[in-house]
């Protein structure tokens, strides 16, 4: 087993399904009566989060606690070089609280790298900047894997703000290794300059919905307004926001995908996010048992 | 004091005898000189470095001048181009003097203070670029280095100004609009990184909106620490013009790629910085064939704060001047001709710093030089090195080249690797 | 505990038909002692507990006609071992459709060793549920307890040396019956 989950690129495709069986099995016992696992009785699980993020950190909290570890929230937020302490001395300090895994999320890109170098326990990527969130795809994956039955082979459209989502990378990578096939979606400015040769750009949305098993709406910050990306809210939601119309150009199959939080009326409309083909719910719900998985996994063996 | 270098060879030729003497090669002979075995050591002219950043005033826990200037000695310079982002910044005659003046005082290189061209390095209102010049630091390259003189009209008027004394705008070209909150090249790797990217147009277009100003008004214009293959394009067509344009590239951007930040380890962070292999090979073709004229280092301490954090919090900035021809050796070999010209001859001339990069075979040049030894390898360990920071991107790196020794106007500031004083 | 060498030397037990004899046998055994297996639940301990679970089932319908819940208790997050070897898959827990409340549970275990896999089932079963008792069937019993357990229904004793192992297969998991016993026999 890896010892990190810093980037799905940390993830063969033998170890990802691993994490996805283990979250099948571990979903499967969250039906019981006492929900609490012995596996990490004695383990400390330390949630530092630099940013604010309250879903991610009660889905690893929650996470953490069924199966019986020491959890201890680290809020970080608001630290910064100019005030606070410094990652390299926050890490010493969990390194001396004996913190068997950091689960961090943090503004910078690279940061659960650089923690991974200061401490000797598991480091586990809960957002980093605009880099990877690594456990927002592996339970993106188990969505998927669990409404259609497969992923090899799925057509994946990620649409919109793909330059600055983290979500956007870690799916492209972990879908890329379980041999589902990405198609990027979003204006051009939204849209990396260099990508890897494999991987498909549309800027038309319309054209790309009719052959996709999966659309994955990424949160458009109206703030890339003001830099110019787009021109207004109303010209992107128009070109790329996904409403009824829309819907109904997928295949029958087809998933509509959210990582959360939602501007409704951005990307999404209500009506698109509340249907039977949204698994924005579910989504939440798989988080727990993926993240119960990784943890198991990192922390469960010797 | 005297010294004989028995079994030398100059620029790599055949062994022969070198007497220093009174400050200056000589062709005599002094039976008191103190003899030193030359024999495999090649003597080059003293290297010079455009483009150094020693950190005093203001940063004296990163680098001083006293302990930057060891680090040059050590790397086998003669002179280095202190840049001005200093705190206070020098923009003034007060400021660059003091700086020269600790050069002095520490007595192992000459220490060339660069003006800034604005003060503070705003880019609003013009440095007094002539009191500096007539300054007992006679400064001769102006840079806001670190910033980009980006207002087209004052960087008109400061390449018309500084006519006046011969000076020279060395330009950081930087379009910041281009590059607000980069972090490093924009490319695959960046995209990976999911770190913001430093666009190798933002460099381009101002080094062409650069050379047309120059071109126009007549005037020298110095590129600073030329990073991407377009750049080499831009600077090659105006060469061809006959456009008054000389460039440097620094070590780093001559062997390093983009690849490097993968681990996300900030000693890689640089600005300009980290390019693609494309870019390396164009920068050595520029190199070899004079579109770019100098090495410069940009040797850029940091304290072990600013570099031991996330990467977007890192300053950008390696260390560079003792590993500085060790890199030009392991990139080109054993051309000593050009690693003469690149490294000394054309920075001397392009600094206005009349005896160095002087020719070793003549009697009566100053007595500027370095011994290397070409066929030693070493492991660079950032704990050995003189300079007060650590943040070298080659660590544990097995280069080859060793400076033996170095001779300031015929004294010598480093004996057997060491720091003589 | 020092496991012998995939090259040591081995010798069969059971095979084939044998072992089926052996879970026919359990069956009698388990419905002589629970008057015809009524308020019974059979739950299996992955790996090759939950097919024996299985065809005790099935002898059990048999012999009787009487239909036994059978099920899958899966200990690996329960063990007192984790931590000393690299991490483990988890098997399967699947209880029979009506839970295990009020019953009398059967766990179904290959070989029954230092009794600690059964102590991960009693703490795994507790949160479970509440069955009105618990019994233990094993295929093979070979001995070196380490916990005050026994088993309620043995295939066969197979007395062992701490150096031996013994390696039962069965044809679901396996492709072929087999109870082997590995090393030692110098």
């Amino acid at each position: 087993m890896i010892k990190h989950l810093r980037s799905a690129a940390d993830l063969d495709a033998a170890t990802a399904t691993l994490i996805l069986d283990t979250a099948a099995e571990m979903a499967a016992l969250a039906g019981r009566e006492v929900k609490k696992l012995p596996a990490l009785r004695g383990r400390t699980v330390v949630n530092l989060f630099y940013e604010d993020s309250t879903r991610t950190r009660i889905s690893f909290e929650a996470a953490a606690k069924r199966l019986s570890a020491d959890v201890i929230n680290f809020s970080a937020k608001g630290s910064s070089v100019s005030k606070g302490e410094s990652l390299k001395d926050t890490a010493l300090t969990l390194q001396a609280m004996g913190a068997d895994a950091v689960v961090i999320r943090h503004s910078a890109s690279g940061a659960p790298h650089r923690l991974a170098e200061w401490v000797d326990g598991s480091v586990v990527n809960a957002g980093d900047g605009t880099h990877e969130h690594p456990t927002q795809a592996l339970l993106d994956a188990y969505t998927m894997r669990s409404r259609l039955g497969r992923l090899e082979g799925l057509r994946v459209a990620i649409v919109g703000d793909v330059l600055h989502s983290r979500v956007a990378r870690s799916n492209v990578l972990l879908l890329s290794t379980l041999g589902a096939q990405v198609t990027l979606v979003g204006p051009p400015t939204l849209i990396p300059v260099d990508l890897p040769e494999k991987l498909q750009v549309s800027y038309d949305l319309d054209s790309v919905l009719p052959d996709s098993d999966v659309v994955m709406m990424l949160r458009v910050q109206t703030e890339r307004m003001q830099d110019s990306y787009f021109p207004s809210a109303r010209e992107y939601s128009r070109r790329y926001g996904l409403d009824v119309p829309r819907l109904t150009k997928l295949p029958e199959h087809a998933i509509v995908m959210h990582p959360g939080p939602m501007n409704r009326g951005m990307e999404i409309a209500p009506e698109v996010a509340d249907s039977p083909r949204s698994t924005i719910v579910e989504q939440v719900a798989n988080g727990v048992s993926v993240r119960m998985a990784v943890l198991y996994l990192l922390l469960g063996g010797k | 004091m005297a010294y004989l270098l028995k079994g030398v060879s100059i620029l790599g030729g055949s062994p022969t005898d070198l007497l220093i003497h009174d400050g200056v090669i000589s062709d005599k002979t002094d039976g008191n000189a103190e003899v030193i075995d030359a024999h495999g050591l090649v003597a080059l002219p003293g290297l010079v470095d455009v483009h150094t950043h020693l950190r005093e005033p203001g940063r004296e826990d990163a680098e001083t001048v006293q302990t930057g200037s060891r680090a040059a000695a050590l790397g086998g310079y003669t002179a280095v181009c202190a840049m001005a982002n200093t705190s206070p910044v020098a923009d003034t005659a007060g400021v660059v003097e003091q700086v020269w003046r600790l050069g002095r005082e520490a007595g192992l290189v000459d220490v060339q203070p660069i003006g800034a061209v604005t003060v503070g390095l705003a880019g609003k209102q013009m440095a007094e670029l002539g009191a500096m010049a007539t300054s007992a630091a006679r400064v001769r390259i102006f840079s806001d280095d670190g910033f980009c003189v980006a207002d087209p009209k004052m960087m008109r008027r400061a390449l018309e100004y500084v006519k006046a004394f011969d000076g020279v705008i060395a330009q950081h070209a930087e379009e910041h609009r281009l590059t607000e909150g980069a972090q490093m090249h924009e490319g695959e790797v960046s995209t990976r990184l999911g770190l913001t990217g430093w666009p190798a147009v933002a460099e381009e277009a101002i080094i062409a909106r650069d050379v047309l100003l120059a071109e126009h008004v007549g005037s020298r214009l110095h590129v600073c620490h030329v990073s991407t293959a377009g750049s080499v394009e831009v600077l090659r067509q105006a060469k061809a013009r006959g456009v008054r344009v000389t460039a440097e590239v620094t070590p780093h951007h001559l062997l390093l790629t983009d690849e490097k930040a993968s681990g996300y380890d900030p000693v890689f962070k640089v600005n300009p910085p980290l390019r693609t292999a494309e870019d390396v090979a164009a920068l050595r073709q520029a190199l070899l064939d004079g579109v770019i004229d100098v090495v410069a280092t940009d040797h850029a301490p940091h304290a072990v704060q600013d570099k031991e954090c996330e990467w977007a919090y890192a300053r950008p900035g390696m260390l560079g001047l003792e590993t500085a021809l060790p890199i030009l050796l392991s990139v080109f070999g054993e051309k000593w001709d050009l690693i003469a010209d690149r490294m000394s001859v054309a920075p001397a001339r392009i600094a206005g710093l009349a005896g160095h990069g002087g020719d070793l075979t003549r009697a009566g040049t100053p007595a500027n030089l370095t011994l290397v030894d070409p066929s030693a390898r070493w492991v660079v360990d950032p704990g050995q090195l003189a300079s007060r920071s650590r943040n070298t991107p080659y660590a544990g790196m097995t280069l080859p080249g060793r400076i033996v020794a170095t001779f300031l106007r015929g004294e010598a500031t480093v004996l057997d690797g060491k720091v003589v004083k | 505990m020092a496991q012998p060498r995939a090259d040591a030397p081995s010798k069969i037990i059971l095979e084939g038909a044998d072992l089926s004899r052996v879970v026919d046998r359990i069956a009698h055994q388990i419905l002589e002692k629970t008057s015809g297996a009524t308020g019974t639940a059979l739950l299996g301990i992955p790996t090759r507990g939950v097919p024996l679970a299985h065809r005790l089932a099935a002898r059990i319908q048999a012999f009787e006609g009487v239909e036994v819940p059978v099920g899958s208790l899966d200990i690996t997050l329960y063990r007192d071992d984790l931590r000393l070897q690299a991490t483990r898959a988890l098997g399967r827990t699947e209880l029979p459709p009506g839970g295990i409340d009020g019953l009398r549970v059967i766990l179904v275990d290959d070989v029954l060793f230092s009794g600690r896999s059964v102590r991960a089932a009693l703490d795994a079963l507790k949160d479970l549920g509440r069955p009105s008792s618990v019994q233990l069937a094993v295929l093979v019993d070979r001995g070196h307890r380490q916990l005050p357990i026994r088993a309620d229904y043995v295939g066969k004793n197979i007395p062992t040396a701490l150096s031996e192992s013994v390696r039962v297969a069965v044809t679901e998991v396996d492709g072929a019956d087999e109870v082997r016993l590995i090393g030692g026999l110098q």
